[in-house]
């Protein structure tokens, strides 16, 4: 079996290994248009503020590929997929047959048009190791910053350029920041602990234009007519999936790839998994991109054991997200913005002068969601919780305690997760 | 392979699994050098949780999952599974995320909040039985050959 991955990050990892423990022998052959191994790419911003060094960011023990006996060609851009012949085409017009393609792409990042971007020289995006390098070898030419979007990669970016002294402002078309993963409060106490931290955040406005000359900037110009002074720009809107070469490959294509519950696309044969794919969500059955780390390894997980001929049930993307800002530890998971209404119950506990917040989503009895603020501790008990379905009602009140345990969980449950008679022996 | 299995009914509610834990885990391996002297003091990676004034307690600990959700959340590679199976964590490699302590189901990830840097059991691997389970008066740890989800 000749297998051929698409990308090289958390999905194609996990894929690697679920093929491995069906099929020991099958050729797998990894292209990335990167230059470097797998790296925590999460890790980018830890990078650029100094907190993590180079030889730290390779995700993976080196002998990870010789092991795992993967042929691994770095440098390797993939333009098309042409379905019919089985093999994909390479940037160089070299082409790799398979037998079994995985699509691990990511997400490429989002740069709407902006009057007077082009010719600038120092707009960048933030989502790759390079990035983060060439921003940090600019560093002593950068003095102020702003940061279009206020998303969790802006702030991210945003604190890496804090860390190295950098003047900051984030610039959000929404009411707050971190609007997709973080209720209204959390976004809240966020927000105050940056700004406390002398980054400028400014919502419900956008920037319409970038000023300078030639191809230096000297400011940008917002829809409110606010113009802010800087000589750096980066464009945090958001990423979309990474699928253009699929044009002409029939493979479908909605917001993401469109995957079936093995992670099999329209295209037999052909496999999507992580942040390019779209997958069924936990809760609704919808199919969404779900740009969530442990869940790209999941889906490659998935698609690994699919691909090499056994089988694994997608059990449906549940979003989640653990970010530290400024010493503050933040977890949400699940459906964290409930709409107004009976259809949930919400229970809150708040101490926001210690930026500590507690937050669970309840609907019919189940557990739906949880934010913690600080106080992150066991977050983990939620998910798995949230996972198996487990009723809470009765022991709800007991969600917000902060030593909340598996003590407050009915005996049969904690017997089996750690008795020896449990579903452990 | 070999994993801790907790007896509820056994457990007295004594910590004396915690202490074991944080000494074998010191630099001294000396439980009041560990506690009193030492710069960091280790963090247990047994949890006991108590009830009515301990009329219900139990040890809490890592099950080193066959598929461990700790390592498919975590975005430094610092967890990864040995060749026997142990669930390891790296804390030269941790940054310190909480991505793990999001995503483990068992709660069984902590936070050292001196060093920034998460903590799990690792099965004592200068011992023939965790020291959890030797410390343990009343034998409400075993440590036995299970499989594990």
């Amino acid at each position: 079996m000749n297998y051929v991955i698409i990308g090289n990050s958390v999905a194609a990892i996990g894929a690697i290994r679920g093929i491995r423990k069906v099929d020991g022998e099958g050729h797998i052959t990894v292209l990335s248009r990167e230059n470097h191994t797998a790296y925590g790419r999460p890790l980018i911003s830890y990078l650029l503020g100094g907190m993590v060094e180079e030889k730290r960011m390779p995700y993976l023990p080196a002998d990870f590929y010789e092991k795992n006996k993967v042929n691994l060609l770095l440098g390797s851009e993939v333009v098309a997929v042409e379905s019919p012949a089985s093999r994909v085409k390479l940037a160089s017009g070299e082409t790799i047959p398979y037998d079994k393609l995985l699509i691990a792409t990511g997400g490429d990042p989002f740069v709407p048009p902006i009057e007077g971007m082009a010719g600038k020289e120092k707009v960048f995006t933030f989502t790759t190791w390079d990035d983060a390098a060439k921003l940090k070898g600019l560093a002593k030419d950068i003095n102020r910053v702003v940061v279009i979007g206020g998303g969790l990669i802006g702030l991210k970016a945003a604190e890496g350029l804090n860390q190295i002294d950098k003047q900051v402002t984030i610039v959000e078309l929404a009411d707050r920041i971190l609007s997709a993963a973080f209720d209204r409060t959390a976004g809240r106490i966020v927000a105050k602990k940056m700004k406390a931290n002398g980054i400028e955040v400014l919502t419900e406005d956008t920037v319409v234009r970038i000023d300078g000359e030639g191809s230096e900037i000297t400011g940008v110009t917002l829809k409110s007519g606010d113009f802010i002074p800087c000589d750096t720009v980066i464009v945090a809107i958001g990423v979309r999936p990474a699928a253009s070469f699929l044009k002409g490959s029939g493979v479908e294509v909605n917001r993401g790839v469109v995957v079936a519950d093995n992670m099999e696309t329209t295209v037999p044969g052909i496999f999507a998994a992580g942040d390019v794919a779209e997958a069924r969500d936990f809760f609704s059955g919808n199919k969404n991109p779900m740009p969530i780390w442990p869940d790209a390894y999941i889906q490659g997980d998935v698609a690994g054991i699919t691909m090499a001929g056994s089988s694994q049930e997608y059990i449906g993307g549940l979003a989640m997200n653990s970010i530290e800002l400024f010493k503050v530890p933040t977890i949400s998971m699940g459906i964290t913005n409930p709409e107004a209404g009976d259809r949930y119950e919400v229970l809150t506990y708040q101490d926001l002068e210690n930026y500590q917040y507690r937050k669970i989503v309840l609907e019919n009895g189940l557990l739906v969601g949880a934010v913690m603020v600080s106080n992150v501790d066991r977050a983990g008990i939620f998910a798995g919780l949230i996972r198996d379905k487990v009723a809470v009602a009765p022991f709800k009140e007991h969600l917000l305690a902060p030593d909340f345990g598996f003590v407050h969980l009915p005996r049969e449950i904690r017997s089996t997760l750690f008795a020896p008679q449990g579903k452990a022996a | 392979m070999k994993r801790i299995y907790s007896i509820e009914d056994a457990c007295i509610g004594c910590h004396l699994c915690e202490v074991a834990c944080i000494t074998e885990h010191s630099r001294s391996k000396d439980p009041v050098r560990a506690f009193l002297h030492e710069k960091v003091r280790p963090i247990s990676r047994c949890t006991v949780e108590e009830k009515d004034g301990g009329v219900v307690s139990f040890s809490t600990n890592c099950r080193h999952c066959d598929e461990p959700d700790c390592l498919r959340a975590c975005i430094s590679g610092a967890i990864q599974k040995d060749g026997q199976g142990v669930v390891r964590m790296d804390t030269e490699q941790c940054i310190g995320c909480w991505s793990c302590v999001m995503a483990c189901p068992y709660g069984a990830v902590q936070r050292n909040l001196k060093a920034k840097k998460a903590n799990k059991c690792d099965l004592c691997p200068d011992r023939e039985n965790p020291a959890c389970v030797d410390a343990c008066p009343n034998r409400a740890l075993v440590y036995k050959e299970g499989s594990q989800k």
